[in-house]
């Protein structure tokens, strides 16, 4: 059949399942606007290609398909870095075609040309340019195999204008060409029972559960390798939902801004079993004083990321879910009824969780406490409701508050730690789970870098709340700034009412409300439940000082974790 | 921490930018590569480079498993220097006149290199071998004045009949629902 490059690229696009594009045109990646004038495939056109690319990870994030966007060449395509590199920090699976100049002017300084896929090697898993049309069906299976395969990741592919107008035939393939690509995800049998001989020593074993748990979709598979071992179980920033919070053996969040019997329970641990984390800074402090008496099984897809911060006892590369399934078959078998006894250290774990809670304390007359907004979403929410966050204090306050039964329904950037994340995000989300509710806890910081995406979801009709929690400063950098530089503020105070953020919601066609007292946060969020049609954007003032605690300074020790200083927790009954 | 030169063979796919790729990935976590060495094999699809880097054993571990990921690469094999031959080629132009023509010849004879261009002031000298072998030819042709060197940096292939061969590989067919994360 002859087609042209661009009817050959949607046609591929459709061949791969996609449902929903996320773009913006422009001149070089103009020619397959046409054709996707008869397809199948929905094309949402974004306001800022930063947007795009990020609608298309909360995409990804909730439905575990591709996200996939597009942009035209030059600053199309360069707006796409910050995507690009957060989704490869957080292993997002996306496709990102853009547009190039034409074949004969490439590396001519030609009218929006740059060197997209150069300039993106180090923020990709992998990048196609395509230089024959014949190549483009081939190019489009191999770039979704790729994204969504292994460690799944974001991949590039760059497609000069005179390619997709070029004639060429269309025939989907049948098989990849990849020799070259081979991940492993079947876990070694050997590695296996090694791990079941540690498991079964250890008197203070953790499960330590990172995004790979939900890249895989092993939430069940992990609740139940965890009743079945009865031991505690931390999630990281990542992996917030794959097992409930409700469920007794889940400590919550470890780390920087972790709890207490998270952090505490790998610290004083004598076994990590690491499933699909990556010992990354913000979980382990200063890496020489972290969990310094746990012997490490790791289990990753990745095997460059064993062994990467922390020596390992037992490697073993594979996909978690047949990790865990192989681990739960083999301990079932060693147990055969008899499993070893870890009530003391379960008691002991769980007194931490007692004493030293997530605490805030909501005076009836003071500001509104943003844990206490937060708090209120996740009372009134249901289960499925899918949360997501900016970067900051209020992405903190986010996992803490914001309790997570569901696995797939915590979307947010922990690698990259990108602002404006939020809003683009909870629109692609919502687009990817329409049956769902949507809120977006986020700052006033990171609302205005990518707020324009409102009208995007305004026009489109993509109902979801954004949760402002506006402390009229770079919240973060503030604690910072009074925690380790004498407080000398410097460069972060944004005055609360600039924006009027409640006038610029109604401007972009959503609705906007405010809250400034305690009494009138129930009533708002009620208010914006009840809004099916459009964004609702909420502007909470909330108090300016508020500090997000616990807190493991940048560097230190995680037995130094600073508790709330407010609190008396020994005279806490 | 000491650091040792580890001389990787690594076979990739013949294709553009893999190059870019490759030296990218090494100058992003930090390593120099000492020299680097490229071209096809007897299959057109294939390419070896010979990368010679001085690192410790444990951050080449590291980058060894971040050059795995990259898709294009299809093998990597570290070459002992006790189970691998290696040479390297350098052409050096040497300032000499006819006076000391003598003197240089001979040290290229000692060295089983040849003379490949000869003019009135200078000659060419071409050299293969270890690359302690051209360093030791290079510093005595220094005294007179070497005009300028070109090296091909180190290539290298274990000794014995086995051999380093691309992974056979079944080919992938395309499922449906490619976007799905399987």
């Amino acid at each position: 059949m002859t087609v042209t490059g661009a009817q050959s690229l949607i046609k591929s696009l459709e061949h791969a399942g996609v449902e929903v594009v996320f773009g913006i045109p422009g001149g070089t990646i103009l020619p397959a606007y046409d054709p996707l004038l008869e397809s199948s495939v929905r094309h949402i056109l974004m306001r800022h290609e930063q947007g795009a690319g990020h609608a298309a990870e909360g995409y990804a994030v909730v439905t575990g398909k591709a996200g996939v966007c597009w942009a035209t060449s030059g600053p199309g395509a360069t707006n796409l870095v910050t995507p690009l590199a957060d989704a490869f920090m957080d292993s997002v699976p996306l496709v990102a075609i853009t547009g190039q100049v034409p074949r004969a002017v490439i590396g001519n300084d030609a009218f929006q040309e740059a060197d997209i896929t150069g300039i993106t090697m180090p923020c990709t898993k992998h990048s196609f340019k395509v230089m024959d049309p014949e190549e483009i069906p081939q190019v489009i299976a191999e770039a979704f195999h790729i994204a969504t395969t292994g460690r799944p990741g974001p991949v590039l592919v760059d497609i000069p204008k005179d390619v997709l107008t070029s004639q060429t035939s269309f025939a989907w393939p049948e098989t990849l060409d990849l020799p070259g690509y081979r991940p492993t995800t079947m876990p070694n049998r050997k590695q296996i029972r090694e791990a079941v001989e540690l498991i079964e020593r250890a008197e203070r074993p953790v499960l330590y559960v990172g995004g790979g748990v939900l890249k895989a979709r092993a939430s069940a598979e992990l609740v139940e390798l965890a009743e079945l071992l009865q031991v505690p179980v931390v999630t990281t920033l990542m992996a917030r939902g794959a097992i409930p919070d409700s469920h007794p053996l889940c400590l919550g969040m470890p780390g920087m801004h972790g709890t207490y019997a998270a952090v505490t329970a790998m610290q004083r641990s004598d076994l990590l079993v690491n499933l699909g984390a990556r010992f990354d800074d913000r979980v382990t402090g200063n890496l020489s004083s972290f969990a310094p008496d746990a012997k490490i099984i790791h289990a990753d897809i990745d095997p460059a990321e064993i062994g990467k911060n922390r020596v390992v006892d037992v490697p073993i590369v594979g996909d978690a879910k047949p990790v865990i399934v192989e681990l739960a078959v083999a301990l079932k078998e060693r147990f055969a009824g008899s499993r070893p006894d870890r009530s003391a250290w379960l008691q002991t774990v769980s007194a931490w969780s007692k004493k030293y809670p997530l605490l805030y304390d909501q005076p009836e007359d003071g500001a509104i406490k943003p844990q206490f907004v937060v708090d209120r979403f996740a009372d009134k929410a249901e289960d499925d409701t899918v949360c997501v966050t900016g970067v900051g204090q209020h992405q903190m306050w986010a996992s803490q508050f914001f309790t997570r039964n569901e696995p797939y329904s915590f979307v947010t950037s922990g690698g990259l730690g990108t602002m404006g994340f939020g809003v683009p995000a909870a629109f692609g989300a919502k687009v990817g789970r329409p049956d769902a509710r949507v809120v977006c806890i986020d700052g006033d910081g990171c609302f205005q870098m990518t707020a324009q995406e409102l009208a995007t979801a305004a026009i489109e009709k993509v109902p979801f709340i954004v949760a402002i929690l506006n402390n009229s400063y770079l919240g973060m950098v503030r604690q910072w700034q009074e925690l380790f530089y004498d407080e000398r503020y410097s460069q972060v105070h944004l005055p609360q009412e600039f924006p009027d953020y409640v006038k610029l919601a109604e401007a972009y066609g959503c609705v906007g409300l405010r809250a400034t007292t305690p009494d009138e946060v129930d009533n708002v969020i009620d208010k914006a439940m009840g809004v099916d049609d459009r964004p609702v954007v909420i502007d909470f003032r909330t108090d300016e000082g508020e500090m997000c605690f616990p807190m493991v300074p940048a560097g230190a020790s995680n037995d130094d974790i600073m508790l709330d200083p407010r609190v008396d927790w020994e005279g806490r009954s | 921490m000491t650091t040792t030169t580890h001389t990787l063979s690594v076979l990739v796919e013949n294709k553009p930018g893999v190059l870019a790729r490759i030296s990218g990935l090494f100058a992003r976590r930090g390593f120099n590569i000492d020299s680097l060495a490229v071209g096809e094999t007897h299959d057109p699809k294939v390419s070896r480079m010979t990368i010679v880097v001085s690192v410790d054993s444990k951050p080449l571990e590291q980058v060894t498993k971040q050059l795995h990921k990259l898709i294009n690469i299809l093998r990597i094999t570290e070459l002992p220097p006790e189970a691998s031959v290696e040479r390297e080629l350098a052409l050096i132009k040497v300032a000499v006149d006819a006076g000391r023509r003598a003197e240089v010849l001979e040290i290229v004879e000692i060295f089983r290199a040849k003379v490949i261009d000869v003019d009135r002031e200078a000659l060419i000298v071409e050299a293969a071998g270890t690359s302690d072998k051209i360093s030791a030819l290079e510093e005595l042709l220094e005294p007179y004045g070497i005009i300028e060197l070109a090296r091909t940096g180190r290539i290298a292939l274990g000794r014995g009949a086995s051999g380093m061969k691309a992974p056979k590989v079944r080919p992938v067919p395309v499922v449906d629902h490619l976007s799905a994360v399987s």
